[in-house]
């Protein structure tokens, strides 16, 4: 390639890496800086404050602070059992879908997607209605059946939202490990059934080995995501405070530290832990993921 | 259906190798419909409800049964959601296709060149430029939205449009898509015999490149739209005053009324609730043939 062509190419990305140093690595770098300072109020508290350099102490706090554990923790729990009966789900729908003829599949594909198409604030919404005990069909459903079952208490409250993500998540990830089922060359299957292999034997030998991949990455986007669960809880805080603390995930303690109690310093320093404990979990999970599969 | 034909015409081979359904027992076909039967009706009951919902007043809303209908008051609701608070509710529909629609597009025409110069040039810190573009899938939301808030702060942009329009320029996952797309697309013995004929390479870009990009950069706009269309977490961010709220913001604010102030918009929430979807269901219906395909592309990620 031709010198000067090759300048014009990375001339294409620069307005990409302008906008990247501006609205990634300079926000990223500033948040950093921020967690090394800490607001002091200078004399005797009259004077305003000044931001004065104090090292790690902000991470060596985020660290102890048991809001931040707990929240961390919580949605670690969560996560081990809600995405698990998501993904399960999911490749369940898909492996149906699968044994089924094309025009069919299509049909149950389209209505299976249907929650994905909705916006996650309108979802959590549209549960929040149907659990609330006023105007929502469960409470009374329940209630038929002989359940007292109350949505927003406190033992129900990760059940009632690992629903709604279980809901709005099905289809998406059905449709990622359906198309790696199709991937599957179909002589294995025809070879395996000259050999007398049962279809459930065939799914569960040959098609979910193949479809590994699919899962391990629906189920690292997911952890991703939970991580940094956000909405739904602020939207059921919305309607039951009491149950739904304002630090119940660790987002929600960022937030509130920055915007509740203006701490911007030991919230930088805790989206930096975060960040790393993010990037930890990704790691060890496909280290898990990969290991396995040798 | 339009979406068999579709895949029967670009993959001839695989009606061919699909199991056959006779060669299967009729009770095992059966498990299979009535397990997908029950799993749609998982999927869509909620969707019915707030459909209903939303043709409820107050008294049928909270009475009646939730899963049918019960008088028909959908034109006084509608009324009532456009003119609650002045409109304010038109006022968020037209930010977040504001938000949603011009930060897409800029960030679609970024993420197209981008994509194009990473996969069709060498050039020194190409690598680099995608390591950054695969290593930000990682970090967490947080971490760039508040100091993106209080560097915003200082140069006064917060509660202004562009808070939310400038981060939607820079998408790193339409630049991903991008340049898978520009892989499949674009063959570089065309830009060669393009340069042979003299054509610049602006020109190359904007007359061949991009027209021949108009699937691949129709999912990559589509999916930029529904992300900036659901977003939460900058909107709430990064604006203050309602004048500048996205549907997302204002629905957030609605539906916690009742327990900061005592006031009940429960019926006004959902009717907004259904109509925000409205935008969201047409555009992935038109669009269906490209957003399936983006669906499966996120899959390479």
């Amino acid at each position: 390639m031709v010198r000067s062509q090759r300048w014009k190419g990375a001339a294409f990305t620069v307005p990409f890496q302008l906008g990247f140093v501006f609205l990634y690595l300079i926000p990223i770098g500033y948040a950093v800086h921020e967690s090394l300072y800490r607001s002091q109020s200078s004399g005797l508290g009259l004077g305003g404050t000044t931001d004065e350099f104090s090292g790690l102490a902000n991470y060596h706090q985020g660290l102890t602070d048991p809001a931040f554990l707990d929240s961390v923790l919580r949605v670690l729990v969560f996560a081990c059992v809600q995405i698990p009966v998501m993904l399960l789900i999911s490749l369940l729908l898909a492996l149906f879908l699968d044994a089924l003829t094309s025009r069919a599949a299509g049909r149950f594909r389209i209505l299976l997607l249907v929650p994905y198409m909705i916006p996650g604030v309108v979802a959590a919404i549209v549960w929040i209605n149907l659990y609330s005990p006023d105007v929502g069909p469960l409470t009374p459903l329940a209630k038929a059946f002989g359940l007292d079952w109350n949505f927003f208490a406190p033992s129900m409250v990760w059940p009632s939202i690992g629903n709604l993500l279980t809901w709005h998540g099905i289809g998406y990830n059905m449709v990622i490990i359906y198309s790696a089922l199709q991937g599957v060359p179909r002589e294995l299957f025809e070879a395996a059934r000259l050999d007398g292999a049962s279809e459930s034997r065939i799914a569960l030998s040959i098609k979910v080995p193949y479809v590994r991949g699919a899962l391990v990455l629906t189920g690292m986007l997911s952890i991703i995501q939970m991580l940094q669960i956000f909405n739904e809880p602020a939207l059921f805080r919305n309607v039951t405070p009491q149950t739904v603390s304002d630090s119940f995930t660790p987002i929600m303690v960022i937030y509130n530290q920055a915007f509740n109690a203006g701490n911007y310093h030991y919230a930088a320093a805790l989206s930096v832990l975060l960040a790393l404990i993010l990037g930890v979990a990704s790691f060890l999970f496909y280290r898990l993921t990969a290991k396995e599969a040798d | 259906m339009a979406l068999t034909e579709e895949r029967t015409r670009t993959h001839p081979v695989r009606r061919i190798n699909k199991p056959d359904p006779a060669a299967r027992s009729r009770g095992g076909q059966r498990f299979l419909l009535v397990g997908l039967a029950l799993a749609s009706a998982y999927s869509l009951f909620p969707v019915w409800w707030l459909i209903v919902a939303a043709t409820k007043d107050r008294t049928a809303l909270y009475q009646s049964n939730g899963l049918w209908f019960s008088g028909w008051h959908l034109w006084t609701n509608l009324h009532q959601l456009f003119t609650y608070e002045n409109g304010i509710f038109l006022r968020w529909t037209a930010n977040s296709f504001l938000y949603a629609g011009v930060g897409s597009l800029g960030g679609t025409l970024i993420a197209l060149a981008t994509g194009y110069g990473l996969a069709r040039f060498q050039f020194p810190g190409r690598n680099l430029v995608f390591a950054c573009v695969v290593g930000s899938f990682l970090v967490p939301i947080a971490l760039l939205t508040l100091p993106l808030y209080l560097l915003f702060s200082k140069i006064g942009l917060v509660d202004t449009p562009w808070a939310m329009l400038i981060p939607c320029l820079i998408n790193p996952f339409s630049v991903y898509l991008a340049k898978v797309y520009t892989e499949a697309a674009i063959p570089y013995e065309l830009l060669e015999a393009a340069r042979i004929d003299g054509a610049g390479e602006l020109r190359i870009f904007f007359s061949i490149v991009l027209r021949m990009m108009t699937t691949g950069g129709a999912t990559v706009f589509l999916l930029a739209f529904v992300n900036t269309w659901n977003a939460f977490f900058l909107p709430l961010t990064v604006l203050r005053g309602e004048q500048n709220w996205t549907l997302n913001l204002g629905l957030y604010n609605w539906s916690g009324k009742r327990l900061e102030s005592g006031v009940d918009l429960t019926g006004l929430v959902l009717t907004g609730a259904l109509l925000s979807i409205v935008p969201m269901a047409v555009m992935m219906i038109a669009m269906r043939r490209y957003w399936r395909s983006g669906v499966t592309l996120g899959a390479l990620k």
